[in-house]
C-alpha cells in the first residue's frame, strides 16, 4: 500500500509552534505516514548544532542576528513568553503531565526516520552553513525538491 | 512475549513507543501492548496491521486492555 505523507513547513520559530510541528510529525510517522519537515526562516532556529546564541554566519548583520535568535534552547513562546521563562515552565508542565518535551520529539522524530530538510535560500540570507545545521538534516533543498518531495502529501504551513 | 505498557503515555508517544517497540522485535516475535480505552485502542491495532503485523487478540474488556501484536 502506498504509504501516506505529510509535509510540514515549519516557519516559525516559536516554542509552542515547534512542539505542534513534531508532535505532528512525530505522531504521522508513528502511524506509517512519510513525513517530511522542511525548515525556513525562523524554523531554522530548532535545527541549529548550537542550542543556544551562537554568532554564526559570514557577515557581521548575520551573526547579530544569529546570535540574538540564538538555538533550540531559546525559542519563544508565542503568547506570555515573560522572558524567556515560559518555555522553560512550558517544558517543567510537558513533563509533570508526562507530555513528551520538545527535545524528546525531535529525537522520536529523527528514530522514526521523518526526513529534515533545510531551506537553502533562508540559510543563504542568514549566513548559516550546512555545518551549523545538526547531523539529523539529510540535505538542504530549495523549493522544486520540496513540491518533489510533497508530491500527494497533505502540506501545512506552521 | 515482550510487554509494553502505554498507559501512562499521551499523543504522539503511545502511537511512537509502539511503533519504535515494533521496529526491535524479530520477525514473528509477539508484543503485549497495555493500552487505555479510546485514541490508543482504536489506532494503535489499525496503524499495526496497516504495517502488516499481525493483531492476534483485543482484550478490551479488560482495564486496562491489552492488544497482542505478532510482528511481520
Amino acid at each position: 500500500m502506498e504509504k501516506k505523507k505529510l509535509s510540514l513547513i515549519v516557519f516559525s520559530g516559536d516554542f509552542d509552534r515547534a512542539v505542534a510541528a513534531f508532535t505532528l510529525a512525530t505522531g504521522a510517522a508513528a502511524v506509517n505516514w512519510e513525513v517530511t519537515l522542511f525548515f525556513t526562516f525562523w524554523g531554522l532556529n530548532l535545527i541549529k548544532k548550537n542550542k543556544g546564541h551562537a554568532a554564526i554566519g559570514r557577515g557581521v548583520l548575520d551573526r547579530f542576528f544569529n546570535f540574538l535568535l540564538g538555538g533550540r534552547n531559546n525559542l519563544p513562546l508565542s503568547r506570555l513568553n515573560f522572558g524567556g521563562l515560559s518555555p522553560r515552565l512550558m517544558t517543567g508542565m510537558m513533563r509533570g503531565r508526562n507530555v513528551a518535551t520538545l527535545a524528546e520529539l525531535i529525537a522520536a522524530a529523527h528514530e522514526l526516520k521523518v526526513k529534515f530538510v533545510a531551506c537553502e535560500m533562508a540559510m543563504n540570507i542568514l549566513g548559516i552553513k550546512r555545518g551549523d545545521l545538526i547531523d539529523e538534516v539529510q540535505e538542504v533543498i530549495g523549493v522544486p525538491t520540496f513540491l518533489q518531495y510533497s508530491q500527494d502529501a497533505q502540506v501545512m504551513f506552521i | 512475549m515482550v510487554t509494553l505498557d502505554i498507559t501512562r503515555e499521551h499523543c504522539p508517544m503511545t502511537f511512537v513507543k509502539v511503533k519504535l517497540m515494533l521496529a526491535k522485535l524479530n520477525r514473528g516475535d509477539t508484543l503485549d501492548v497495555v493500552l487505555n480505552r479510546g485514541e490508543p485502542l482504536e489506532n494503535v491495532p489499525r496503524s499495526a496491521a496497516e504495517e502488516g503485523h499481525r493483531i492476534l487478540e483485543i482484550r478490551d474488556a479488560e482495564d486496562p486492555c491489552h492488544v497482542v501484536i505478532e510482528k511481520a
